[in-house]
C-alpha cells in the first residue's frame, strides 16, 4: 500500500518557507549539519546509493551509481551541475519546488557538491524561469549570511560557493552534454559519448549532472539513512515522485506520491486528480511528459494481462512500448474524449521539429517530415499512406541521434498511430469533418 | 546615427560581478547572463548590441551571434513595449489553450510574431513553460500569466494599455 508521506513537499505551505529562517526553524540545513560534521564524503555518496533512488529528470538512471562514476583525478576541479532546465511538455514539478522552497534545493546543493568533493557548483534553471532565478540567487545570499555556503562551512574546512545559470529558451539544453555546452556560453548541441560527463564534463572536468528534484532529495537520505528512503516505493522504484499532473482532471497541479501507488487512485481519488472533468471520459494518458509513449485509457489503468498500473518505472513500462509507456519525468496528461489525438500528435512534433538542434540530420530533417505530414492529415488533406510513411520516418529516427531528443520525437508518433490509428484513419477517409472545429473522432470502446 | 550601445554603470557592475562567477580562463560561460542583461537594458539585440557583447567577453561577435540566434529568449528584431509570449504546447492547449490564444490574437488585432501599431504589445508563440497543470498561460519579461481564460485577457490588456 502506498502511504502519503511526503519527503520533499512536506513544509511546502508552510508561511514564509522560502526564507531562510523559516527554512531553518523547520528542520532546514540539518542535513547539512550532519553530512559536514559528522561524515565523511564517501559516506554521504553510501547513503544515497544505498538509497536506490533514480534520476527524477526522466531516464531514471541509478543516482548513486552515477555519482560513483566520477572520475577523480588530483589537481583537477570536479563539478556538481544541477539540472533545472525542466521543459519536457507536461513537466512543471521543478518550477514548483524551485519557487515555493528554494533552500531545500541548496541545502541538497550543499550535501552533494560535498559528497562529490565540488568547491563550485552550478544551477542551471532555464531562462523562462528569471523570476524562480532571482528566488534561488536571494536564498543562496542568505544561506551564504548563515554560514552555509561559502568559505570553510561550520567549521568543516570544506568551502562552497553556488551560481544560478540562467539558460536562453531551449529545450535541448535539458540533455546533460547540450546543457553543459550551455553553461559553457555555447549552442545547446548535445556532445557524442564517450567521453561521458563524469570523465569530461563542464570545462573538460568530471562532472555530475543530477535533475533538481533528484538534488531536493539528499537532505531527507542523509537525516533519514538511504536505508529508510529505500523502504518507500516499491521494488527498483523506492522513494516518492514528484508527478505533474496536467489536462482535463479536475485537480491539475503538482503532487507528490510514494512510488507504487495505484494509476486508478492517483487520477480518481480526491486526494490527487479527483477524476475527469464532469460529464467526460478519460481517453488517453502521457504518462512521463510528452516523449513517452502515449496509452488509450484501458492500458494506462491496467495492464495488457489485466493486472492494476501502478506508478513506478516498473509498471508504467510493462508490456514495452506495445502496450506500456515510462514513468520518465512524471509529466502526467490526460485527455478526455474531446481531445484529437491527431492534433495533439501534430502539436508534440511541431515541438520537436522546433526543439531539435539540427545536429544530426536524422533529427533535424524526421522532425520536420513527421509535423509536414501530420498537419496535412490534421487538416484533410492526408492520404492512407502517410501513416505508414509516418511509422517508416519515426523509425528512421529513432536510435539514429546523437541524443535522446530523436527518440523522444518518434515515440509519440509511433505510439499515437499504434493505439489510435482508426483516428488517423477517420481524417483521411473524412476529410470535410476532420477540419471542423470541435471534430473530435473517437473509439468508445477504449474510453473509461 | 545609431545610438552608443554601452551598459549603464549599474549593469557593468553586475557584468563585472558575472564573469566573476566563473574560472578566469571560462569568461565565455558569461555569455547567457550578459545576453540577459543587454536584451533587458535594450528590449531586444541588435548586431550593434551583440558585437558590444563579444567586445566585453573577448570574444569573436559570430560567437555570440551564433548563441543569440540558438536560443529562443532572444529578439533579434525590435519588439513592443511588452512582449507576450504565449505556450502553444500539447498541455497548455489541452487546458483550452488554443480558443483562449485566438482571443489574444483578435483582442490585439496582431498575429503571432507581430507588433501592434501603437508599439505596446509583440505577441509570440513559444514552447512549453514548464507551467502546463497551471495553463493556458503566458509570460510578459518575468511575469507569469496562468488559468489564463477570455475575461483575464481582457483584464490583462487593458492594465497594461493604461
Amino acid at each position: 500500500m502506498a502511504s502519503d508521506i511526503k519527503i520533499l513537499t512536506d513544509r511546502i505551505n508552510i508561511p514564509g518557507i522560502e526564507t531562510f529562517e523559516v527554512y531553518r526553524k523547520n528542520g532546514g540545513y540539518e542535513a547539512v549539519e550532519k553530512a559536514l560534521k559528522k561524515m565523511s564524503p564517501d559516506e554521504v555518496v553510501e547513503e544515497v546509493k544505498k538509497s536506490g533512488i533514480r534520476g527524477r529528470g526522466g531516464a531514471g538512471f541509478p543516482m548513486g551509481m552515477k555519482w560513483s562514476f566520477l572520475a577523480k583525478p588530483e589537481g583537477i576541479p570536479r563539478y556538481l551541475v544541477c539540472n533545472g532546465d525542466e521543459s519536457e511538455p507536461g513537466t512543471f514539478k521543478d518550477h514548483y519546488l524551485m519557487k515555493n522552497i528554494p533552500h531545500l534545493l541548496i541545502e541538497g546543493m550543499i550535501v552533494s557538491s560535498f559528497a562529490l568533493g565540488a568547491t563550485k557548483s552550478f544551477i542551471y534553471v532555464r531562462g523562462e524561469l528569471m523570476y524562480v532565478i532571482r528566488i534561488l540567487e536571494k536564498a543562496i545570499e542568505e544561506a551564504k549570511n548563515a554560514g552555509f555556503l561559502g568559505k570553510n562551512i561550520l567549521g568543516s574546512g570544506y568551502d562552497l560557493e553556488l551560481v544560478v545559470q540562467p539558460g536562453g529558451g531551449a529545450y535541448i539544453c535539458g540533455e546533460e552534454t547540450a546543457l553543459l555546452e550551455s553553461l559553457e556560453g555555447k549552442r545547446g548541441n548535445p556532445r557524442n559519448k564517450p567521453p561521458f560527463p563524469a570523465v569530461k564534463g563542464l570545462y573538460q572536468s568530471p562532472t555530475v549532472v543530477n535533475n533538481v528534484e533528484s538534488i531536493s532529495t539528499t537532505p531527507w537520505i542523509i537525516n533519514h539513512g538511504g536505508d529508510e528512503y529505500a523502504k518507500l516505493g516499491i521494488g527498483k522504484s523506492t522513494g516518492t515522485k514528484l508527478i505533474s499532473a496536467s489536462g482535463h482532471v479536475k485537480r491539475p497541479g503538482v503532487y507528490e506520491i510514494e512510488l507504487g501507488l495505484p494509476v486508478e487512485e492517483f487520477i480518481y481519488s480526491d486526494q490527487y486528480l479527483g477524476g475527469i472533468r464532469d460529464g467526460h471520459h478519460l481517453k488517453a494518458v502521457v504518462a512521463g511528459g510528452s516523449s513517452v509513449p502515449i496509452l488509450p485509457a484501458n492500458l494506462i489503468l491496467k495492464t495488457a494481462n489485466g493486472e492494476p498500473r501502478l506508478m513506478s518505472y516498473e509498471s508504467l513500462s510493462d508490456g514495452g512500448f506495445a502496450t506500456g509507456t515510462m514513468l520518465g519525468s512524471g509529466g502526467f496528461i490526460a485527455m478526455d474524449e474531446t481531445t484529437c489525438i491527431v492534433r495533439n500528435t501534430w502539436n508534440f512534433s511541431r515541438f520537436y521539429h522546433h526543439e531539435s538542434c539540427g545536429q544530426c540530420s536524422p533529427c533535424r530533417e524526421g522532425t520536420g517530415w513527421m509535423e509536414k505530414v501530420l498537419f496535412k492529415i490534421e487538416h484533410g488533406q492526408g492520404k492512407m499512406s502517410d501513416i505508414d510513411l509516418l511509422v517508416d520516418v519515426a523509425k528512421r529516427i529513432e536510435g539514429n541521434t546523437i541524443c535522446p531528443l530523436g527518440d523522444a520525437a518518434a515515440w509519440p508518433v509511433g505510439s499515437a498511430i499504434r493505439h489510435f490509428r482508426d483516428e488517423f484513419e477517420w481524417h483521411i477517409t473524412h476529410p470535410h469533418e476532420a477540419t471542423q472545429k470541435g471534430a473530435v473522432f473517437s473509439n468508445e470502446s477504449i474510453l473509461v | 546615427m545609431s545610438e552608443k550601445i554601452e551598459f549603464t554603470t549599474e549593469r557593468l557592475k553586475k557584468v563585472e560581478e558575472i564573469i566573476g562567477r566563473y574560472p578566469a580562463d571560462r569568461k565565455k560561460s558569461a555569455l547567457l547572463p550578459i545576453l540577459h542583461l543587454a536584451q533587458e537594458q535594450y528590449g531586444w539585440l541588435s548586431s550593434a548590441t551583440m558585437d558590444y557583447v563579444a567586445y566585453i567577453l573577448d570574444i569573436q561577435p559570430v560567437e555570440v551571434y551564433e548563441v543569440a540566434t540558438f536560443y529562443t529568449m532572444f529578439h533579434l528584431d525590435p519588439v513592443g513595449k511588452h512582449v507576450i509570449e504565449y505556450c502553444r504546447t500539447g498541455p497548455c492547449c489541452t487546458m483550452g489553450g488554443e480558443d483562449v490564444y485566438d482571443h489574444l490574437k483578435q483582442k490585439l488585432g496582431i498575429g503571432s510574431n507581430e507588433t501592434t501599431k501603437d508599439g505596446l504589445f509583440t505577441l509570440k508563440e513559444v514552447e512549453c513553460l514548464a507551467a502546463c497543470g497551471w495553463g493556458p498561460c503566458f509570460q510578459i519579461r518575468e511575469q507569469f500569466y496562468m488559468h489564463l481564460d477570455n475575461q483575464k485577457i481582457d483584464e490583462i490588456i487593458e492594465d497594461l494599455s493604461k
